[in-house]
Formats: C-alpha cells, sequence, structure tokens
C-alpha cells in the first residue's frame, strides 16, 4: 500500500488515502518525453555545479548568504511544500470530497502565511536565528531547543524517505519504472545539488521547480474546462452524475460532522486546520521558515510569504479542479463514466482494470497531453518530489550542524568545519532517507506511524514559539515543559484512539467525527495543553530580565527602521490584497 | 540578483523555458503539418502548438531580459 498526503501542509503531515498498486502503467513515454525529463536533470545539475563556488562558508552553505529577493524565498517558500505526492494525494481527495480539499490550500494556509510574514517574521529575521530550533535556544534554552531539533531533524528525514518510496511507486504506478531507479536517480541528483551548492541551490531549483510544476500541470484544467462545458458544463454534469451530493461548496455542509464526506465540522476547519495545524506548520516547520530566513532584508522576509500566498491560492487550480473534473470527463474504454475507487477496493480485485482515487491526476494527464506535453507532465511529478525532498535534507543538514553538532558535539570549530560537516549531513540526510525508504517498502505498515509521528510535534512547538515570542514572563522552564507535556498529550490521544476508536467521540467532540476531525482536534488539543502548562508553569518560576529578550519578544524588540517605500511596494497592502482575495476565494465557493 | 556577477535563476529558468519551448512547440507543428495527432482527447485543438509557443515565448523573454552581464 502507498500513502499519499491527504493534508496540503508539505510532505510531513500525516496521510490517509492511498494510491494503488496496479500492474500496468497508465502511460508509456516516447523519446520526446524522455528528452523532456533528461533535459530537466541536466538543468538542475548545471545549476548545483554553478552554484558551487558560492557555497563556502557557513552562511552561504546554510543560508544561501541571506542574499534572496522577496520573490526568490517567496516561491522556493511555496515550491519546498508542494511535492508530487501532494499534488497527487490533493487531486485524489477533490475526486473524493470535492471542493472541500481547497480548505487545505486557503484557511489551512493563507492566514498563517500572512501571520508570519507580518507578525511573526521580525522576531525570527532580527534574532538572526539560523533554524527554528536556534530561536527555541535563543528564547527558552539549550533543553526546548534540543528537544525541537532531535525530533526534527529525525521526523524530517524518516518523512523524506517514505516521500521518497511513496514517489518511486508512483512512478511504477504510472509508467512502470522500476522502483530502485527512480530512488536512486532522484536521490542522487538531489544530493549533488544541495551538497554542492548549498541552501542557495536548493532554493534556485526549487523556483526553477516552480515553474516546472506551473507549466507541465496546468494544461489538464484549461483543457479538462474545454472538455467538460466550461464551468457551467461543469456543474451540470456533478448535478446529473452525482444527484444529491455537494462537491462545489466549500462551507455549506460543514453544520455538522455527517453533512459532509470529509466527517468535519466547522469548528474543527477553522480553529484545528486553520489554527492548530496551519499556524504550526506554515510558522513553525523551520523547511518552510528555512527559506524566508535566507531573504536578504527584513522587508523582503516579510514579503516573502505575502508573495507565496498568491500562489498557494492559486494551487487549487492545478490539483483541486483536475480532480473535480475527473469526476466527469474521465471514462471507461467501454464509453461509461469511470468510477475511481479507494485503494483497498483496488487491491481487492486485481485485474479488474480499477484505479484508485489518487490516479486521477496521472488519468487526466494521460487523457489530454501527447508527446513532449506528457514528458513535461511527469517531469513536473519529478520536480515536485525532488523540490520537496531537497527542502528536507537542507533544513536536515543546517539543523544538524547547528542545532545539535555544534552544541552537543563540536562547540569551537573553524568555520569551513561547518561547511564540511554539512555537506557531509546532505549526503547522510539522503542516504538515511534512502534507508527510511527501503525500511518502508519491506515493513509497509509503519508508513502511517511514520506520518503520525511528524504531526505529534507541530502544534506542541506552535504553542511553545507563540508563548516565548508574544509573553515577556513566559520562562525557560516553562518553554520546556509546556513542549514536552504538549508532545506527549499528542501522542497519547493518538494512541487513544488509535487502540479505542470510540475515543473519537471525546478527542474529536462527536462519533460522526472521521480521521481528519481526528487530526485537527488532536492539534489544538495539544496545543491548548502546551500554552496553558507554559502559562502555569512559567508563573511559578524566575523570568528572563527584560533587556535579554530584545529581538525574540512582542513588546521588548526594537524593530530595525526601514526605508520607506511607496505604499504598492509595502507587505502591509499586499497582505490586504491577499486578505481580500482569500475572503472573496470563500465566498465565491460558499 | 542575487550578489555580484551572479546568473539570476530567471535566465535559467529562461534557458529550460526556451528548450521546452522549441522541442514541443516543434513537435506540435509536426503534428501539425503531417496531420498525425496524438490518441489523445481534444487532439484537434493542437495544444503543443500553443502551448510550446507560450513557453518558448515566456522563455525568450527571460533569457534576454536576464542574460548574464546586462
Amino acid at each position: 500500500m502507498l500513502t499519499a498526503p491527504v493534508l496540503s501542509l508539505g510532505n510531513s503531515l500525516p496521510a490517509a488515502t492511498a494510491v494503488a498498486l496496479t500492474t500496468t502503467s497508465l502511460a508509456r513515454l516516447g523519446g520526446l518525453d524522455i528528452a523532456v525529463i533528461v533535459v530537466y536533470f541536466a538543468m538542475v545539475m548545471w545549476i548545483g555545479y554553478y552554484l558551487k563556488s558560492r557555497a563556502n562558508t557557513s552562511e552561504e552553505f546554510f543560508m544561501a548568504g541571506r542574499e534572496m529577493t522577496a520573490w526568490i524565498a517567496g516561491l522556493s517558500f511555496v515550491s519546498a511544500n508542494l511535492g508530487s505526492l501532494e499534488l497527487m494525494g490533493w487531486a485524489g481527495s477533490a475526486y473524493q470530497y470535492g471542493i472541500l480539499a481547497a480548505h487545505w490550500y486557503w484557511i489551512g494556509a493563507i492566514p498563517a502565511m500572512l501571520f508570519l510574514g507580518i507578525v511573526m517574521m521580525p522576531f525570527y529575521y532580527v534574532s538572526k536565528t539560523h533554524s527554528v530550533p536556534g530561536y527555541l535556544k535563543l528564547r527558552f534554552g539549550q533543553g526546548s531547543s534540543t528537544v525541537a531539533a532531535v525530533s526534527f531533524a529525525f521526523m524530517t528525514i524518516l518523512m523524506s524517505g517514505v516521500n521518497m518510496f511513496s514517489m518511486a511507486l508512483v512512478m511504477k504506478v504510472v509508467l512502470g519504472w522500476n522502483i530502485t531507479f527512480s530512488i536512486v536517480v532522484s536521490s542522487l541528483a538531489v544530493a549533488a545539488y544541495v551538497a554542492l551548492g548549498g541552501l542557495r541551490s536548493a532554493i534556485f531549483n526549487e523556483v526553477l521547480q516552480f515553474v516546472l510544476i506551473w507549466g507541465g500541470a496546468l494544461l489538464v484544467p484549461i483543457l479538462g474546462m474545454i472538455d467538460a462545458g466550461g464551468w457551467t458544463g461543469l456543474k451540470n454534469r456533478i448535478l446529473t452524475n452525482f444527484q444529491g451530493q455537494d462537491y462545489l461548496h466549500l462551507w455549506r455542509g460543514l453544520g455538522h460532522f455527517h453533512d459532509n464526506p470529509m466527517g468535519v465540522h466547522w469548528t474543527g476547519i477553522i480553529f484545528g486546520l486553520g489554527f492548530a495545524i496551519s499556524f504550526g506548520y506554515w510558522t513553525t516547520d523551520f523547511l518552510v521558515v528555512q527559506r524566508v530566513l535566507a531573504a536578504n532584508s527584513l522587508r523582503s522576509a516579510r514579503m516573502a510569504p505575502v508573495i507565496g500566498s498568491f500562489f498557494k491560492m492559486a494551487v487549487p487550480f492545478i490539483v483541486i479542479l483536475p480532480g473535480i473534473l475527473g469526476l466527469v470527463v474521465l471514462h471507461n474504454p467501454d464509453g461509461s463514466l469511470m468510477h475511481l475507487v479507494g485503494e483497498n477496493i483496488v487491491s481487492a480485485h486485481p485485474g479488474a482494470g480499477l484505479h484508485s482515487y489518487n490516479e486521477v491526476l496521472p488519468l487526466m494527464l494521460v487523457r489530454y497531453c501527447g508527446p513532449g506535453l506528457l514528458g513535461l507532465g511527469i517531469t513536473a511529478l519529478i520536480a515536485g518530489f525532488m523540490s520537496g525532498m531537497a527542502g528536507n535534507v537542507s533544513a536536515f543538514a543546517a539543523v544538524w550542524t547547528y542545532d545539535i553538532y555544534q552544541p552537543m558535539l563540536r562547540r569551537n570549530a573553524r568555520d569551513e568545519h561547518y561547511v564540511t560537516v554539512g555537506r557531509w549531513a546532505t549526503v547522510l540526510g539522503v542516504v538515511i532517507s534512502i534507508g527510511a525508504a527501503y525500511l518502508v517498502m519491506n515493513a509497509q505498515g509503519i508508513m502511517d506511524y511514520v506520518q503520525a509521528l511528524f504531526s505529534f510535534f507541530i502544534a506542541p512547538l506552535l504553542g511553545a514559539i507563540l508563548m516565548g515570542m508574544f509573553w515577556k514572563r513566559a520562562t525557560r522552564q516553562g518553554g520546556f515543559w509546556g513542549l514536552l507535556i504538549g508532545t506527549v498529550t499528542s501522542v497519547s490521544l493518538w494512541a487513544w484512539v488509535h487502540f479505542d476508536p470510540s475515543a473519537l467521540r471525546y478527542v474529536a467532540l462527536s462519533p460522526d467525527a472521521r480521521d481528519m476531525a481526528e487530526n485537527m482536534y488532536r492539534a489544538l488539543w495539544s496545543l491548548s495543553i502546551t500554552v496553558i502548562i507554559t502559562f502555569v508553569v512559567s508563573l511559578f518560576t524566575k523570568p528572563r530580565d527584560a533587556g535579554e529578550l530584545n529581538g525574540l519578544v512582542y513588546g521588548a524588540t526594537v524593530l530595525p527602521a526601514e526605508d520607506p517605500v511607496a505604499f504598492y511596494k509595502s507587505e502591509l497592502f499586499w497582505a490586504a490584497i491577499a486578505v481580500v482575495v482569500f475572503v472573496a476565494l470563500n465566498v465565491m465557493f460558499w | 540578483m542575487e550578489g555580484s556577477r551572479e546568473i539570476p535563476i530567471w535566465f535559467f529558468i529562461g534557458v529550460l523555458l526556451s528548450i521546452y519551448g522549441v522541442m514541443i512547440f516543434g513537435y506540435g507543428l509536426w503534428e501539425l503539418i503531417t496531420g498525425h495527432l496524438a490518441h489523445v482527447v481534444l487532439a484537434r485543438l493542437h495544444a503543443p502548438v500553443w502551448w510550446g509557443a507560450i513557453m518558448l515565448v515566456l522563455g525568450l523573454f527571460y533569457l534576454v531580459r536576464f542574460r548574464p552581464g546586462r
């Protein structure tokens, strides 16, 4: 069984749907398609080799010299999150649940991205931290930092392996490629260009991959809409073929858990997804925050997530729309409407020609794209995987070197030494990822556990960071115990439901709740516990002097003055525009 | 763009889009001229021609606009 991401919060969050392993491939590549893929690999290697000379110091290797413009940091910020499994998993979810899946791109991302840019970025940037665990060290001391760094490094690299295996399995399903071939070629390419050029190379390639993802995937919804007869035609065909089912409204069916196929409630979407999970991922996961820390000024660092938010809002056009279009345009060879099914049904009927939900994007690609364009679409999937993996290993290398190796193993080495450690950490990260991929291949049952594991850390980390950043009274002991107990709470709630499914009525507040609702409410509970524990422990322990909190805490920090700019170049102006577009989209598809 | 004398990422994007544009537009023209359409839905719209042309134009724009040494 192959599991693909169901949350749009990167390749780092839990999964629920699956791509079935079929015996025959969906597509066959021609010479032109192969050439398109080869050109892509040549280009990424060229970029890595070219940037090799610009990754000599630790600041250059780990932070790209802090020279990225707002546009580059912003596109990289979104691209690191836009993995191929993400594309396929969410297209499959859109086929299953309709436009409800867009919540993970809109309310599940946009408010958090804007909050990061406008409110939190000044503290990350002014403190000159190299990582999120690094910020925790400055604010709460080594204990909290170590908990966050070790859990992040371990889970990031493990998740990278899980995604690597999933990607290779997708290539086997879609193209019939050998799994080892896919793993070795793609991971070696990532290892080479990140080890050579460091974060700058990862970021440059992520921008390139972002353009490629759009170039390869955008044609599918365009042709799909023509095929379906436009938006009106799509609506009419859904009404005709799926009477009584609502695929095109975001909020109308969220009044009760049993009113929508996802089994979620609007409170879970707003507070669980829109706050605990989304803010946890977009504002504290170093995988994405690292891209913004590489910006060339505070203004660029604040503008980057704002720019990214516009592209994030547009992603449903190439992910959600193709999934919904698949409901009405995909047909069997006999002309009847094709019905995609769950992975368990496909597995139970081998040879029946069934396809699973997550195959909707490749099926759409094969439907519309001939030679060349098919290669471009496949390259977009490969690019998505590589950008996600590069994000994982570059973040791993930085956290390993700065937050684990330097404070615990070798404190006062020369700068060149840490660059060397970073390069080897990159290679080592890829090697461990490959090992994790084969581990998963041989014991696929652990995949769900691995993906659940990563989700345990996100919401508690958000609680600790928010308390540290916005409450001067929060103490080291408060931060440490809040983070630890919040994480234990998250694990315990998961285990409770895992071993006693009826506990869902307590964790998710309703017996009608389903898996996704459980994720949302579990995040909300663990975040709340973290905040409460941090608050209580802080009240009974000695706070730090206000002077020590400059650059770290709201109300104790003097932000550097920036040159005034015209209003249309201001991050506040564009954040306001983003809010208007965000609200308009939600109203439009209410 | 990022630092002195560095080739901007937009130039690399221009190179990639231009190469892809030539390949896909070229194939689309061949399809158009010979009438050998690929077995895909909406092949009559000749997507490779206009999609390849768009990529080529965008690629050339970035190539020129962000060429090294400009």
